[in-house]
């Protein structure tokens, strides 16, 4: 299940708000914003498409900081062997030095 | 593409399938199962299982709604559909689904008015398009796909459209999940979470796994980074003894889901008191049905549903892959009688059900070509 | 002696759409009917031109028939594809298209103004392609049958001299040469058919290609072992094809496929592969290694083959099949698919 992809809305429909135009790539589709009418995405925003639908908002920050993590990964292993080679490792902390995703 | 090229980034995805390597403690075997259909073809279009080392098995889940679907349901919306002046419009997916007598594209080719849409949306435009017919949108799909269907029936509602009705079919995950963990013959490690229908469904409904099951949860995206990442947080839980549910994918999903979506759901739809699903019998209170506010545009309370029932070939051991039990080549169907272009079985009917995704994508490699690229 | 009874393999009992779609099905087809029934006991493989000597000229023969819809599309129309389908058929047998025939099935009640655009359309291909229109035939049926118009051409061609191509005399170490971006034309025709609501700024890329065919086989001689133009059934079917009729791996390197962007966003979108989609304005081409650089370079310094790339290279492994790789050591295995390409949402 589950073939969804991220689109720019380009364009909101003045006459109905929860209508809008979103492009993926150059390819431009209506788009019901309906199922975000809590909070109604405008003109510029990435949302996710699953069939003709905008399912949620896609955060830039949150994007951002998972590929922080993911460029990270296997080098705060590597600083946090160094640390340890000085014996400064704290014993609460997480051995790979990740923190805590809730 | 922005928020797919960046976690299809080759040199990122090498290095989270070193992490993975390192993390995999080799007295271990894990077994973690992806449980939405739409990762198993991700793993296999993405050829990711050839990063990962020999014991991190991935087994496959039954988060694929046309292989759940029994071909009697198939053969009652074909059925509803033969009236005349009825338009059938259904998803891609849905075309080359074998009922009893023969596939929508088959009824097709024998003069059915059949129409692939993309949206249900564009089925309730037919309907608007075409006064003189009447539209049958067959609806499936998991809690993702439940709340455009839902508010497509809003709108029908609103507008007052009358020659538009919808075929439900539309199954929820979480009891699936509890089937597989109740099955006797499982044994899993933990679980990849289905990232789009937690963005309706938020990821609150796993806890119970972590919690009574001990089974960590990590709610995945769709791009191989974001899977080889879920991957890697699930090692690191299990390494450290952990179980909880962690979100992977927080560039899309919310903690507590899409309130609106859940909203629309509710009004339009209520559980049946059962389902049966293809491969794992009837569960209770796992698909939803039309409400009688809305039975105007509900196929089953405005038209006489045949309530085919079709038991599959004993022959076919679809029930114990959907489980995980036993891996698609292991059924003694797979690849001979059963084949995409002949499925006999539920699992080879759609290409992200986990026989078609293997017989497709991966069954022929030899086992050396893991690094093709570089020979 | 003995008349051999030949043996018909195809079981099935109606035809079904995915018999034309250039798939699986369609295979079954020509190797289970019409190969034993009209081409006797034959051992090369089916290919879509066919070779004939009269008197010791070697000619090439082809024939296609168009069924489109809509029959007019952003890049081109249904007399356009007739014309430049059977010159790419000739041109990747390595031939020179030197004159077509065409057939026409109209359907009662369309419009002349329809016909005569595509007349015109077909007149400008053909003057294009440097090919004579030597005749042909009309039809008109009933209303209600052939959507508008059906149109079938039948050329012959002059093969190239120094051209010597068949699956037999592909060998691993050759290299895999596209001549440029794949799935504009279908996909255009998908999204000009409407039901997907999908825009996007899009073209058919149809063509001839035998300029670009002609570099090549001047490039590269006898290195070129054999070619094909990926219409219906897309990269994907022409190469299984090869793969299955010459036994060896074909083993593609999926950063080096070209597609468009709107191409890859449409396929994003509607969960297709741009492996499987039609296009009509491009052609595969294996070449051996020790001639491969110089030929890209040829198809490059070509208008209209600056974008064609190495794709990939022939290998022992996997038999018979097709495998895209990624910079990441991932691979998975590319099959034809049974029929045409449709789109999904799980």
């Amino acid at each position: 299940m589950c073939l969804a992809i991220p689109g720019k809305i380009i364009e909101i429909d003045s006459q109905h708000q929860q209508q809008a135009v979103v492009d993926v790539a150059g390819v431009r589709r209506k788009v019901d914003l309906g199922l975000l009418q809590d909070d109604p995405p405008v003109s510029g925003d990435w949302v996710l498409i699953h069939v003709g639908f905008a399912l949620s908002k896609i955060s830039e920050a949150d994007a951002a900081d998972q590929m922080r993590t993911l460029t990270m990964l296997g080098e705060a292993e590597a600083a946090m062997q160094e640390v340890r080679g000085y014996g400064l490792e704290s014993e609460d902390q997480d051995i790979s030095g990740q923190r805590r995703t809730t | 593409m922005k928020y797919v090229d960046e976690f299809r980034a080759p040199d990122l995805i090498s290095k989270a399938g070193e992490e993975i390597r390192k993390l995999a403690d080799s007295s271990r075997h894990y077994r973690i199962m992806e449980v939405c259909g739409g990762h198993t073809h991700a793993i296999y279009r993405f050829g990711l299982k050839d990063l990962l080392p020999s014991n991190v098995e991935l087994i496959h889940g039954p988060g694929c709604p046309v292989c759940v679907l029994p071909m009697g349901r198939i053969d009652d919306g074909l059925s509803l559909a033969a009236q005349p002046d009825f338009i059938l419009a259904a998803f891609g997916d849905m075309m080359r689904v074998p009922g009893t007598h023969g596939s929508p594209l088959e009824y097709k080719a024998r003069g059915m008015d059949v129409r692939i849409v993309y949206s249900p949306a564009d089925a309730l435009k037919l309907a608007r398009n075409n006064p003189a017919k009447h539209v049958m949108f067959f609806a499936i799909g998991f809690e993702t796909t439940a709340p455009s269907t839902a508010l497509t029936l809003v709108r029908a509602k609103t507008e007052g459209l009358h020659n538009f009705s919808v075929f439900c079919n539309h199954v929820t995950i979480i009891p699936a999940i509890r089937a597989i963990l109740d099955s006797p013959d499982m044994r899993l490690d933990g679980f990849v979470g289905p990232g789009h229908v937690s963005t309706v469904i938020g990821c609150r409904p796993y806890e119970w796994i972590a919690k009574n099951e001990g089974k960590p949860v990590v709610v995945s995206g769709f791009e191989p980074l974001d899977i080889l990442q879920s991957i890697v947080m699930l090692l690191r839980q299990l390494r450290n003894g952990e179980a909880r549910v962690e979100n992977q994918y927080k560039r899309v999903v919310p903690w507590e889901g899409n309130r609106a979506a859940l909203r629309a759901m509710a009004e339009v739809f209520e559980l049946r008191p059962y389902f049966e699903w293809r491969g794992l019998g009837f569960i209770s209170q796992s698909a939803l049905k039309i409400r009688s506010a809305y039975a105007e545009w509900d196929s089953e309370q405005r038209f006489t549903v045949p309530g085919v029932r079709v038991t599959d070939p004993k022959a076919a051991q679809c029930g114990e892959v959907l489980k995980g039990v036993l891996k698609p080549a292991q059924c003694k169907l797979f690849g001979r009688e059963c084949t995409p272009e002949q499925p006999v079985g539920a699992l080879m009917v759609s290409s992200e059900g986990s026989c078609a995704a293997y017989y497709n994508y991966e069954h022929r490699k030899p086992v050396t070509i893991a690094n093709a690229a570089t020979n | 002696m003995a008349t051999i009874v030949p043996k018909i393999g195809f079981r099935e009992s109606q035809i079904e759409m995915a018999h034309g779609a250039g798939g699986i099905a369609s295979r079954r087809l020509v190797e289970g009917l019409f190969a034993p029934l009209l081409f006797g006991s034959y051992q090369r493989p089916l290919s879509d031109a066919a070779q004939i000597q009269i008197d010791g000229t070697r000619i090439a023969m082809s024939t296609d028939s168009f069924v489109v819809k809509p029959l007019r599309f952003p890049g081109g129309s249904i007399g356009g594809l007739a014309i430049n389908g059977t010159v790419n058929d000739l041109a990747v047998s390595g031939a020179r298209a030197e004159a077509i025939v065409v057939s026409f099935i109209l359907e009662a009640g369309l419009p002349t103004e329809i016909l005569e655009a595509e007349v015109r359309a077909m007149g400008l291909a053909a003057e294009k392609a440097g090919v004579r229109i030597a005749g042909g035939d009309t039809k008109v049926v009933e209303h209600g049958n052939a959507e508008g118009m059906y149109v079938t051409t039948t050329g012959i061609g002059r093969l190239l001299s120094g051209v010597e191509i068949s699956p037999q005399s592909v060998r691993p170490g050759d290299k895999v040469l596209l001549s440029g971006p794949i799935g504009d034309h279908g996909i255009t025709i998908l999204l000009a058919r409407g039901d997907l609501g999908l825009e996007a700024d899009l073209r058919s890329d149809t063509r001839s290609v035998f300029p670009l065919v002609q570099e090549l086989v001047r490039a590269a001689g006898a290195g070129v072992r054999w070619m094909r133009d990926p219409t219906r059934g897309g990269v994907a079917s022409s190469l299984n094809e090869l793969a299955r009729d010459c036994g060896l791996g074909i083993v593609l390197f999926e950063e080096q496929i070209p597609v468009r962007d709107s191409v890859r966003g449409a396929c994003e979108l509607l969960g297709l592969d741009p492996l499987h989609i039609a296009n009509e304005g491009q052609f595969l081409a294996i070449v051996s290694s020790e001639h491969a650089e110089t030929a890209l370079q040829a198809l490059r310094a070509t208008p209209g083959g600056e974008e064609a790339r190495m794709i990939g290279e022939v290998r022992e492994r996997p038999e018979s099949s097709v495998l895209v790789t990624t910079l990441y050591g991932g691979s998975r295995i590319v099959d034809m698919l049974v029929g045409d390409p449709l789109p999904r949402i799980c």
